[in-house]
């Protein structure tokens, strides 16, 4: 038993995978004086690392996950305990087929092999599966196993040999001590059952106790234990001579939320095809308490009852052996998060605390070198920002949304989900001020953030007749989802008179303070020292020229800057931006006090110009500012921009107004034939028209600012964050190029029109996937139609010798080619390329 | 060769035991439920002698309907009868307990397939009473003997065999007979896939049961004070190995 040090530079509580991963990586960055407390045993101290399954399959529905099990699955290689067996997701239905077609097409954009396969070449590879169950299945030929136990122990052992860890097992976190400081407190200690230790540095790698280990410190984690039905059937005769863990491909029943992974003698079967067992941290039994470990609770089997006939018909003889038992069965525990992403950097609460939460065995370590080095202050090798632990606006964080959301995608763990799907529980939850008005209109509402946003409207259905021809209209189910002709009616209408588009879920962020200006000019790229009264469109870069967010700014006075940016990322554009504050300067989140409407079109001008008395011409209202006007009786700040390519202003109104705004519009609109738009045109087809980028999609870590095409001519000359590597990236030429593609024909191949949704290959002339020198692989980072210019609309980054005006290529959609044509290298507009629509 | 073999469920638990507030039950809230290891060698015994003989394994249980949930477990295992007896879930005492019992032992022999054998578990895992087996053997008038690890056929009856205090009992019963058996005396089978199957398609026979006056009332449950055991490192690596040695061979596992 090691004595408690009394100080430590960092406490990481919890040495399951991630804990011991997390340990490895900081003292490797140098990092000494660390401690990892676990209450439990060494090497197994019963969480979920514990009863995993340990298989590791590269294919992912989200880049993020892929990147972190893909490095994850590289750490564990380069430990020695990964053990490739390849693995299989069998197809029981025609739609499954076809959806593994898309997962290989997507696997093909991401360098990942994989091939679909018909019944009996699985049968060859799976000997004991019946081929005639199955329609085909999709092969991942480096899908392996690995031992988590083994890897966090030498990762533990190598920090322990670098002379920067205490490890502090059988020790219980009784509490973690902070104290105030200005914006939020900050870690001071941490009171352990032997010991207090002092340092201002906790980690929070508790697998399901984060929560309840989170609230020591007065922080909230959305996270929730559930449970996930595992069975261990053996001794199974064919793996009788087994050398090793496995000598099988890993079976993925997806239809059947199944999995069949042989270790050693035995065959594990996994399910996630139960009713959803929502467990609260607190419940969960102590070690003392539980009969086997606090994570592996005694097993339902009428839960998993219904699975075993499945499995059988689908391994008859090797499952249906009566000399093989179920030696093993729990109802193991894991972490479920509202959206599926792990819970990793400081929380925004408390400084000093982090969370390297909610991460499973796939992810784990590439979880703990992220964490780690953004501790260490360094751009975290994956781009992790979809996992940012700050992510969430409070509704989420609530216990109620945590479970309700996990529980609605627990059966969707193998589920053939859409991109575009909806969550169904937990809603309505945030409602705009037009939101009794959109209802009226037929909107049909996605959910961002929490807020209902109409996609597109009912009531334009009207439009369909008037617009016929030009609509776009897909033929193929998938794409058909989630979708409506109407959305391009809208758009075609919009661009004719003028639209009215809901922006309530805007982040709202007001930075004030002598310190403002200094403040935003030192995390913004344009330059934000401007008269007040000016909009600014700009990104923020990490230290290494990577975006981080890409928002607008208006300059509302001296010391006073309004941040508008997506509430999806508000939350941590939020942190990011306090992260960065100096002392006197201030960040109010007013989201929920504003919300905005947009109105856009050749007839913007008029409808604003029959409600307000104020000026609002080109002259007297020049584009790229901001000011109050008067509506009625309502204040409005107005700020003329567009995302969509047309004139028009974005009118910020207070929450309480917002609806009397927009029946002053709504009334004065109708003489112009003024129609509401959803955010299908916003989002989608305005944007991808005029070739504007989007956070997440174009604009990611990976790529630079000249390579996205959005360098200015000069730099700003103060300092901001990014700006020596933005420099040098500005030194040399791009190693690829956003281009604007176009679909030359939906039709080519021969069965109904295809029309990408996103993240297909780009295939050069031999037909084989382009990459760029990086190695980076051309993929559609953005898809959508275009109706004004008739085509379906792509982007991508292409290897500059490819992003040539007129350069034909092909984009690989459900294993088939289609030919697209380079309509843009760079950023200039497809449509309207003047920009003489918005600056009219 | 017709058996019955009585189970009862008890928690699932783990070195601690944790009580409901009002101190009348142990809080299964997150632990399972089971049978104690003395019924489960009793159920596998049982298979083990109609695989060999012929003839039915009847597994009996008196509890609430949950209670089916360990008769499908036996069922699993190759018990071909289940027969519930059901109770309002409240406690019953080892006196009334073993009337019920009888009860059906007796409405089976009446309905023409009585047992040739009944076989119990030691005693139960929770209130360890030691004495439904004897009550059962004595209110229908048949031999009994309890602790058995071993059970072979004679002609005509039944030998079973115990440990005790060193030295080796042997018994000759006739039948029909009770047996109470000890953990140890096989090794309990896993339930296979097919097992578990049929288990769960079985029909369960369900008699519902009143308590009759007991002598024995539960007044509450209490947690003895653990008694704390400290691990003792023996060494570590190769070092650890004389130590080790010496160890195993103390507990007599080496020979």
């Amino acid at each position: 038993m090691n004595d408690t040090p009394v100080r430590a530079s960092a406490v990481i509580i919890g040495a399951g995978i991630v804990g011991n991963s997390l340990v490895y990586h900081l003292a490797r960055l140098g990092w000494r004086d660390l401690v990892l407390v676990d209450k439990g045993p060494m090497p197994n101290p019963g969480g979920s690392t514990g009863h995993a399954s340990n298989f590791i399959f590269p294919i992912e529905y989200s880049k993020m996950m892929m990147e972190l099990t893909s490095d994850s699955t590289e750490q564990y290689i380069e430990l020695g305990v990964f053990t490739r067996s390849g693995g299989i997701e069998v197809a029981r239905t025609p739609e499954r087929m076809t959806e593994l077609r898309r997962r290989c097409t997507q696997a093909k954009s991401w360098g990942i092999p994989a091939e679909v396969i018909p019944p009996e070449r699985v049968a060859e590879l799976v000997p004991y599966l019946d081929p005639s169950v199955i329609l085909g299945g999709g092969y991942f030929p480096t899908v392996g196993v690995v031992d988590s136990l083994r890897a966090g122990t030498l990762m533990r052992e190598q920090a322990e040999q670098m002379g920067a860890l205490t490890v502090l097992a059988g020790t219980e976190v009784t509490g973690i001590e902070t104290v105030p400081g200005g914006r939020r407190s900050a870690v001071r200690a941490v009171r352990t059952s032997a010991g207090e230790i002092e340092t201002s540095h906790v980690v929070i790698c508790c697998g399901v106790w984060s929560p309840r280990v989170a609230r020591m410190a007065g922080a909230r984690l959305a996270l929730t234990p559930t449970v996930h039905q595992m069975i261990s059937v053996g001794p199974i005769g064919l793996f009788a001579g087994t050398v090793g863990e496995i000598s099988y491909p890993i079976v993925r029943d997806v239809d059947e939320n199944m999995y069949e992974r042989q270790h050693g003698g035995d065959m594990e079967v996994g399910s996630y095809a139960h009713r959803p067992i929502i467990v609260s941290p607190d419940e969960i039994p102590s070690i003392e308490e539980a009969a086997l470990s606090p994570t592996e609770l005694p097993f339902t089997a009428d839960d998993f009852d219904p699975q075993l006939a499945k499995a059988l018909e689908l391994m008859p003889e090797l499952l249906g052996d009566e000399k093989a038992g179920i030696r093993y069965a729990i109802n193991g525990l894991i972490s479920m998060t509202p959206d599926g992403h792990p819970l990793l950097g400081e929380m925004p609460e408390v400084a000093g605390l982090w969370s390297a939460a909610a991460s499973w065995i796939k992810e784990g370590p590439g979880c703990g070198r992220a964490v780690a080095e953004m501790m260490s202050g360094s751009v975290p090798t994956v781009d992790v920002h979809e996992a940012d632990a700050a992510r969430f606006w409070p509704g989420q964080l609530t216990v109620a949304h945590v479970r309700d959301r996990a529980r609605e995608a627990f059966n969707k763990m193998y589920g053939i989900v859409h991109p575009a799907e909806q969550w169904e529980s937990g809603r309505p939850s945030r409602l705009s001020p037009f939101y009794s008005r959109e209802r009226e209109l037929g909107a049909v509402f996605f959910e961002t953030a929490g807020w209902e946003r109409p996609f597109w409207y009912g009531s334009n259905e009207r439009l369909l007749e008037r617009y016929a021809g030009r609509l776009m209209p897909r033929e193929a189910e998938w794409e058909s989802r989630w979708w409506s002709p109407i959305i391009n009616a809208e758009h075609l209408a919009m661009r004719e008179t003028c639209g009215l588009i809901d922006l309530s879920a805007f982040a709202v962020l007001d930075v004030t303070g002598p310190a403002a200006l200094t403040a935003m000019q030192s995390i913004a790229v344009a330059q934000l020292d401007v008269p007040a009264g000016r909009v600014v469109y700009t990104p923020f870069l990490d230290a290494e020229g990577g975006f981080r967010a890409d928002l607008t700014v208006m300059r509302l006075g001296e010391q006073w800057f309004r941040v508008v940016t997506g509430g999806a990322t508000g939350m941590s554009d939020a942190k990011w931006i306090v992260d960065h504050l100096p002392p006197d300067a201030v960040l109010t989140d007013l989201s929920s006090a504003w919300s905005t409407l947009g109105l856009w079109g050749p007839r913007a001008r008029a409808v604003l110009a029959s409600v307000t008395s104020d000026d609002v011409s080109h002259e007297g209202f020049a584009f790229g500012t901001c000011r109050p006007i008067e509506v009625g009786g309502v204040m409005v700040l107005a700020s003329r921009i567009s995302y969509v390519g047309e004139l028009g202003w974005e009118l910020h109104v207070p929450m309480e107004s917002g609806a009397v705004l927009w029946d002053l519009l709504w009334e004065a609109g109708q003489p112009h034939a003024l129609v509401p738009v959803g955010i299908g045109v916003y989002g989608t087809t305005g944007r991808l028209e005029k070739g504007y980028r989007a956070f997440g999609a174009e604009l990611t870590p990976e790529y630079s600012i000249v390579e996205a095409g959005m360098a200015r001519p000069k730099v700003k000359a103060a300092p901001f964050l990014g700006k020596e590597a933005y420099l040098r990236q500005r030194e040399s030429a791009p190693t690829a190029v956003l281009c604007t593609l176009t679909v030359d024909d939906p039709a080519a191949s021969g069965g109904p029109l295809r029309y990408m949704l996103g993240g297909e290959p780009i295939l050069g002339p031999d037909g084989q996937c382009l990459a760029d020198a990086k190695g980076r692989p051309s993929y559609v980072t953005s898809a959508g139609s275009g109706p004004s210019v008739g085509k379906h609309l792509l982007m991508a980054y292409l290897p500059p010798e490819h992003a040539r005006v007129g350069n034909r290529l092909a984009v690989e959609c459900m294993g088939e080619p289609f030919g697209v044509s380079v309509a843009v290298a760079g950023s200039a507009p497809l449509f309207d390329p003047d920009n003489s629509r918005i600056r009219s | 060769m017709e058996i019955g073999v009585c189970v009862k469920r008890v928690p699932m638990v783990g070195g601690t035991i944790v009580l409901t507030p009002d101190g009348q039950e142990v809080d299964t809230r997150m632990s399972g439920f089971t049978i104690s290891p003395h019924e489960e060698c009793a159920v596998e015994e049982a298979v083990r002698i109609t695989e060999r003989l012929g003839g039915t394994v009847s597994v009996l249980t008196l509890g609430p309907a949950v209670a089916a949930e360990q008769l499908r477990d036996a069922l699993a295992l190759g018990a071909g009868r289940a027969v519930l007896l059901e109770t309002d879930g409240a406690g019953w005492g080892p006196i009334a307990t073993a009337a019920a019992i009888a009860d059906e032992v007796r409405r089976r022999a009446e309905a023409g397939s009585g047992y040739d054998l009944l076989l119990l578990g030691n005693e139960a895992a929770d209130t360890g009473d030691y004495q439904v087996g004897v009550r059962v053997a004595h209110l229908l008038g048949w031999p009994c003997v309890t602790g058995i690890k071993h059970i072979e056929f004679t002609e005509g009856g039944l030998r079973a065999g115990r440990e005790y205090r060193g030295v080796s009992e042997t018994f000759d019963l006739s039948l029909p007979a009770v047996v109470t058996v000890k953990e140890g005396i096989n090794l309990p089978r896993y339930p296979s896939l097919p097992g578990r199957l049929r288990a769960k398609r079985a029909q369960i026979e369900v008699y519902p049961v009143s308590p009759a006056p007991e002598g024995l009332r539960t007044q509450g449950l209490r947690v003895p004070a653990a008694t704390r055991q400290q691990a003792r490192i023996i060494g570590t690596g190769v070092e650890a190995v004389p130590a080790l040695v010496g160890l195993l061979d103390e507990l007599g596992v080496l020979s």
